[in-house]
């Protein structure tokens, strides 16, 4: 099975099972944790059940391409239910038969391994599901996301694509992991053919080219337009900033129809329906990516660096926040 | 009597927690059947659990509560009965206890007639009561971690409850938690077995059923098996054995329904590493065993507990599969070494700058400074002890002992910190010296591991936790109650441990000499105090001396550990002579004596006037007291604890004599103040090894 068979299968099995596919979030990320489809997705009521490919970037992790085992970018297979089914572990079992794993030749544990995501105010419970001492997926149910409780609870489930992809084809480098075959000519291609350009080029860039005050001052820009998001949103919509009949009218002034007379709770609800929080939200993203960069440049001292995390986490679990409370508000109605 | 069967099926709980759970459980249930009367005499309790299960059985157990009398008294006979005729109060009392008023008895009192009546209890039926409290007993399990899963989240537990089974001989006991009903269906082997349930008829079915369905239950049974499957791998190996390691064996019992054990190959190329390397990457990362020979030195090869017995052709799977995984982190960590022998230790140290100690403390660059300045505190304290240590060796250990931080393997396998710091310094040829004491830095890390073999690495030791200790204190970061967050019990135990064995010439109080003179104060007696507390932890729970022996020798001192030992040694010697016992009481009694004098605020003598001693059992105990402390002071002053605390029993006849005929709290001001000092003279005069108030005797 070649490696994009692979991808095809699993994505199949879990669109069998009810998941909407979605596309990989076409931000930077670090895990397939922090797209929207989960970080935001999993607050609220709303059942979800969606399934996406996310390439996930890890400047630090990035080795030229010269070592078989890592990866600056590698592919997470996520996996979001809420609420997760009784039986999601036999599902998820069943996916690897679906994979071509046939379970009673092989040795499968769930071993404990509990996730967090400090910066996101995110943690779960959970297992790393071990394959013959191959850790090929880690298994969560989410218990907080922004500093908030989950009810209900979502399950997810992350595949490490290119270690399930080695694991299949018993190769010893990720870079010999047959991508493709030419249905004509049967020829491999590899996945070093496909993405070792990437890896070596971009480790390159991340360990020694990223301009480092360009970057700050990036990070700075991205900062400062989340923040002013999040302040505006703060003034308008949160009940202790102004007096409520002057925010509405404001509000009305400046999205309604400025003819008309304020119908006061319409309007704050329009309003706030459309109010970009998944702009700050992909700001945050840059942001975080960004820190990354840094920290793969080694520019970060002790000091900037518990500084620079602590005001990316208030942004991004105030970003959660005012998700949480845009969703809640504008469904209630 | 009939049986009683509960498990509660769930999915994989964490290892490290099962074997408590169980104990608890088993406990809990019991308990609940000795508090309802449900518990035969002749009981048998069963507890099994596997990653997916909990479960007690118990044998002999009532099927009903017995019916009980209990005799309830009412209002007194005379409010009850007026002429003979019931009045409200006894209708009243009547109905409460359920009986008719011609059933109210008559019960004498100290305080007069009473009514009262004999109640009757009906025992209820076990499964009834049962299927009301079981569940209660499951939801109170203690976790470490608990999780949430359904909406609304109406409990909390370690992870889903997926099924219960609860029965009492063939009949279901109603019992319902996380929205689980009890029935007689149990789960197998996620694999083997399938989802399809195993259907208990009995609870004597139970073992038998797992069994059948791939489950091993008893826990005890899986580790045996696993032990013997480990051995029986091995043998096929000539003069190879796999190393014992009894925290893996539980892991892995732990993480196993129906293990085997596999036993797979690397190449010998890979035992060119170090073996500390490898062995990590075996037992912590793969939670496999290592094999070794009959000297002990490691083989190339491993073993793997799985959670199944596969066909043949998956035998071959997972052993492929599994060196696979080894090769790949073998090969990670060579790659790793060799990567980081490209920047040498020493290069290393600016870049802790950019490694945080603690958030308000700085980067282990500034905490490495710190190090140094009270290495060479304490090696110039040493020094004028006539301790001979290797300076600049020293110096070179303390400044490049976190180096080892930024290394690429010591960030893959942070247990190793420090071991690969010493192994680098030794690979780039820094010295022995250096290389052993940076290697042993974190060593005791557990009370039973050893203590650095060298000086430069006792000292190293010391100074790295005393300044993380001064450092965490200074910014009110010591432990409370269970909460020690920055292990520093740990730091502190470490620290007793290495001034009791090292025998370096050192107190508590050297290591706080880089206290601030001023303002360290506060510090310096909080840390005193948790020092003392470490201490006697230490004399008791790991030397298991007397805590009674603990209390008089720290009543005197607990700066300098050796001597407490020292002291503590010679009390455990001397204890069970009778005279000391007398000594320990009279001692008890001057103290209280002086206590009451002090309460009362009779004045005593500065000193005593012998001039004033009328008594001869009087004089005579202080003829002998000014002759004995010159003796007793020269022995203790050579460290002969022991000749010292027999001198010091040879009081006891002077003591004694002196109780028997002499009075101390006297009428005349100046010879009650004369004999107030006499005894204090004692007290004080023979204290300075132990308090032996603090003993207590034997009868």
């Amino acid at each position: 099975m070649t490696y994009q068979e692979l991808l095809l299968r699993l994505q199949n099995f879990w669109a069998e099972r009810g998941c909407v596919l979605a596309q990989p979030y076409d931000v930077e990320v670090g895990a397939g944790t922090m797209s929207p489809d989960t970080f935001l997705r999993v607050l609220g009521p709303d059942p979800v059940a969606i399934a996406y490919m996310q390439p996930s970037r890890r400047p630090a992790d990035g080795r030229y391409g010269e070592n078989p085992n890592r990866l600056y970018k590698h592919t997470q297979l996520q996996v979001i239910l809420k609420p997760p089914p009784a039986n999601i572990q036999e599902i998820y079992l069943d996916s690897l038969e679906a994979i071509g794993i046939r379970l009673r030749e092989h040795d499968i544990k769930f071993e404990e391994d509990n996730w967090e995501w400090p910066v996101g105010g995110a943690w779960g419970v959970g297992w790393q599901v071990m394959l013959d001492g191959l850790e090929i997926t880690q298994f969560t149910y989410f218990q907080q996301c922004g500093g908030m409780d989950l009810d209900p609870i979502s399950g997810e489930i992350t595949y490490g694509m290119e270690r399930i992809a080695a694991f299949l084809q018993d190769v010893d480098s990720i870079y010999d992991i047959v991508w493709a075959r030419d249905p004509k000519t049967d020829r491999a291609i590899t996945y070093g053919e496909v993405r070792l350009q990437e890896e070596l080029q971009l480790s390159v860039y991340n360990f020694e080219a990223a301009d480092i005050s360009k970057l700050w001052e990036h990070l700075r820009l991205y900062e400062a337009e989340c923040q002013a998001l999040l302040d505006e949103f703060h003034a308008r919509f949160s009940p202790k900033a102004e007096k409520s009949a002057e925010r509405h009218e404001k509000i009305h002034d400046r999205l309604v129809h400025a003819d008309a007379a304020p119908s006061t709770d319409e309007d704050l609800r329009a309003a706030l329906k459309r109010f970009p929080v998944l702009g700050a939200y992909e700001l945050c993203l840059k942001c975080s990516h960004l820190f990354n960069l840094l920290d793969a440049r080694g520019a970060i001292s002790v000091t900037e660096r518990v500084a620079v995390m602590a005001r990316i986490r208030n942004m991004v679990v105030g970003v959660a926040k005012a998700y949480a409370a845009q969703r809640q508000q504008t469904e209630a109605a | 009597m009939p049986d009683l069967l509960f498990e509660a099926g769930m999915e994989e709980i964490p290892a490290r927690m099962i074997a408590a759970a169980e104990k608890e459980l088993t406990e809990r249930v019991v308990a609940l059947l000795q508090r309802e009367r449900l518990l035969g005499e002749a009981h048998e309790v069963h507890s099994y659990s596997t990653p997916r299960r909990l479960a007690v059985q118990v044998s002999g157990v009532l099927d009903r509560q017995p019916d009980a009398t209990e005799r309830m008294t009412g209002p007194a006979w005379s409010v009850a009965f007026k002429d003979g005729q019931p009045t409200a109060a006894a209708q009243a009392f009547a109905r409460k206890a359920g009986v008719s008023v011609e059933a109210l008895e008559k019960t004498a009192t100290p305080k007069g007639d009473y009514v009262s009546a004999t109640v009757t209890y009906r025992g209820r039926p076990a499964p009834e009561l049962l299927g009301e409290r079981l569940a209660a007993e499951l939801a109170a399990l203690y976790w470490p971690k608990n999780m949430y899963w359904r909406a609304q989240k109406p409990e909390r537990f370690v992870r889903p409850i997926r099924w219960i089974v609860a029965m009492l001989d063939h009949e279901v006991i109603p019992v319902e938690f996380a929205g689980v009903r009890a029935g007689k269906q149990t789960y197998g082997h996620r694999i083997l077995y399938g989802s399809e349930p195993v259907v208990i008829d009995h609870p004597d079915d139970y073992v038998g059923a797992l069994e059948a369905a791939r489950v091993t239950a008893d826990v005890g049974l899986r580790r045996h098996r696993i032990r013997k499957a480990l051995d029986q791998e091995t043998r096929d190996i000539p003069g190879a054995r796999w190393r014992e390691d009894t925290a893996l064996v539980e892991t892995v019992t732990h993480l196993t329904e129906w293990p085997s054990v596999v036993m797979g190959t690397f190449d010998r190329e890979y035992l060119a590493l170090p073996e500390e390397v490898l062995v990590t990457v075996m037992r912590d990362h793969q939670k496999y065993f290592a094999v070794e020979d009959t000297h002990g030195k490691l083989g190339p090869y491993f073993l793997t507990v799985l959670n199944t017995h596969p066909e043949e052709t998956g035998v071959e799977t997972i052993r492929h599969g599994n060196e696979r995984v080894l090769r790949a982190r073998f090969n990670d960590a060579r790659f790793f070494w060799d990567v980081d022998q490209k920047t040498p230790l020493e290069d290393r140290v600016e870049m802790l700058k950019s490694v945080t100690f603690h958030k308000e403390l700085g980067s282990y660059w500034d905490k490495t400074q710190a190090n140094l300045r009270i290495a060479e505190n304490l090696a110039a304290t040493l020094e004028e002890r006539s301790v001979a240590l290797d300076m600049q060796a020293l110096k070179q250990a303390v400044r490049l002992a976190k180096a080892d931080l930024t290394t690429e393997l010591v960030k893959e396998f942070t247990e190793l910190q420090g071991i690969v710091g010493g192994l680098y310094a030794r690979a780039q040829g820094l010295g022995e010296t250096v290389a052993q004491a940076i290697y042993w830095q974190y060593s005791p890390a557990a009370v039973e591991d050893p203590i650095p073999p060298t000086i430069e690495g006792q000292v190293l030791g010391l100074a790295d936790r005393i300044q993380t200790m001064v450092a965490m204190f200074g910014i009110g970061l010591e432990p409370t109650g269970s909460k020690d967050p920055f292990a520093l019990r740990r730091a502190a135990n470490a620290i007793v441990k290495i001034l009791a064995e090292s025998g370096l010439p050192l107190s508590v109080s050297d290591l706080l000499c880089t206290l601030p003179a001023d303002g360290g104060a506060e510090i310096r007696e909080k840390l005193t105090a948790f020092f003392r507390e470490r201490l006697e932890f230490y004399l008791r729970d790991v030397r298991g001396f007397a805590y009674d022996v603990v209390n008089a020798v720290l009543a005197t001192g607990a700066d300098d550990v050796r001597d407490a030992i020292a002291r503590a040694e010679a009390l455990t010697a001397v204890r069970g002579s009778e005279d000391l016992a007398a000594i320990s009481a009279a001692f008890r009694r001057i103290k209280n004596i002086l206590r009451q004098a002090a309460e009362k605020g009779i004045a005593m003598g500065d000193a005593v006037d012998a001039k004033l001693l009328k008594e001869s059992a009087e004089q005579a105990l202080h003829v002998e007291v000014e002759e004995l402390a010159l003796i007793v002071e020269d022995l203790r002053g050579r460290g002969k604890y022991r000749r010292a605390l027999e001198e010091i029993a040879t009081l006891r006849p002077h003591v004694d004599l002196f109780f028997d005929k002499v009075m101390v709290m006297v009428d005349d001001e100046a010879v009650r103040r004369n004999r107030l000092a006499l005894i204090a003279q004692v007290l004080s005069g023979f204290s300075s090894i132990a308090d032996f108030s603090e003993l207590v005797s034997a009868s």
